[in-house]
């Protein structure tokens, strides 16, 4: 499956965004998650199926002001 | 003061970006004796996960910490942003911004009304990046907000306040809201400044991380924040325009 995840072009086996996840090694790590824009809460995650082409942004803590 | 309940250790609120290093932030936290800290959330790779070394540093602060939705131009953007900062930093505070302007950093306030009365509604506390403009006050405080954070100045320009009567205006106007002078603060006399002006506490980053010595600015502007808080309760005398001498002119020889 080819999505992008955050922004970067990616061949995928994942076939849920907690799969994702978990493929991407941030299992259990402080993050969230956004499939095409809208948020998808962590308990959500499983029941989210990755679709071809699916624009997926994960976030975590950053400095801010 | 009260915000949204809680009463902070300190009304310095302090940003965590732009510091030297992770170190010197964490040492900067402490000697501002920070009431809150900002925080922000970006794209977390795979490979380096530097999101968790940051969210591990600012656990071991233990200081209450304000989500931020910078960058963000829409509504949508900035409260799917509010939702995924609930999420992470476990926290129903945000300081919603909404830009407006690039040049300037202005806040959209018409997309920050209705991103606030969204967020509200969802059950957010929101902490609105605004202007010092009454009307916009007043509709954030109809869309739920019980917060204002009008700027001083355009964020990371260190001019400080630039408008001081649109910001006496506010604080007379909302006598008790709580407010915080939010981004353009340059030095600790401008946070002093706020205080004196009757504000609840002031959100500096810029102005400490960028010091060449941001520790020792970050102690600077804690005993900055205290000494203008003191003086507002103290009661500051009447400006006026003529001299009047103060020392007494009763008793004076005459040696003319």
């Amino acid at each position: 499956m080819n999505i992008l995840v955050n922004d970067e072009a990616r061949e995928v086996s994942a076939s849920t965004l907690a799969a994702l996840v978990d493929e991407l090694g941030l299992k259990g790590a402080r993050i969230a998650t956004a499939v095409d824009g809208d948020f998808v809460p962590a308990s959500r995650r499983s029941h989210l199926a990755i679709a071809e082409g699916m624009k997926i942004e994960i976030v975590a803590p950053m400095q801010g002001g | 003061m009260k915000f949204y309940g809680t009463t902070l250790s300190s009304p310095l609120m302090l940003g965590t970006a732009q510091y030297p290093s992770p170190e010197i932030l964490a040492s900067a936290v402490k000697a501002a004796q920070a009431g809150v800290i900002t925080v922000s959330l970006r794209r977390e790779s795979a490979g380096q996960k530097a999101g968790q070394a940051f969210w591990s540093l600012i656990r071991e602060l233990e200081v209450p910490v304000l989500p931020n939705t910078a960058g963000c131009h829409t509504v949508k953007e900035a409260v799917t942003t509010a939702h995924m900062a609930r999420e992470v930093f476990e926290t129903d505070w945000v300081k919603l911004e909404v830009i407006g302007e690039a040049d300037t950093l202005q806040p959209d306030v018409f997309g920050l009304v209705e991103a606030a009365r969204i967020l509200t509604s969802e059950g957010f506390k929101v902490f609105p990046y605004t202007t010092e403009d009454l009307v916009v006050a007043e509709k954030l405080l109809a869309a739920g907000c019980e917060v204002l954070m009008p700027w001083g100045a355009p964020i990371g320009s260190g001019k400080g306040l630039n408008n001081v009567f649109g910001l006496r205006a506010l604080r007379a106007h909302f006598p008790d809201v709580p407010l915080v002078v939010d981004a353009g603060i340059g030095v600790p006399s401008h946070a002093a400044q706020a205080m004196e002006l009757g504000y609840d506490a002031v959100l500096i980053n810029t102005a400490v991380a960028k010091a060449g010595d941001p520790v020792a600015m970050a102690r600077a502007f804690s005993l900055a924040v205290e000494a203008g808080a003191l003086a507002y309760q103290a009661d500051p005398m009447a400006e006026r325009d003529m001299a009047a001498p103060s020392t007494p002119l009763l008793g004076k020889p005459v040696l003319a």
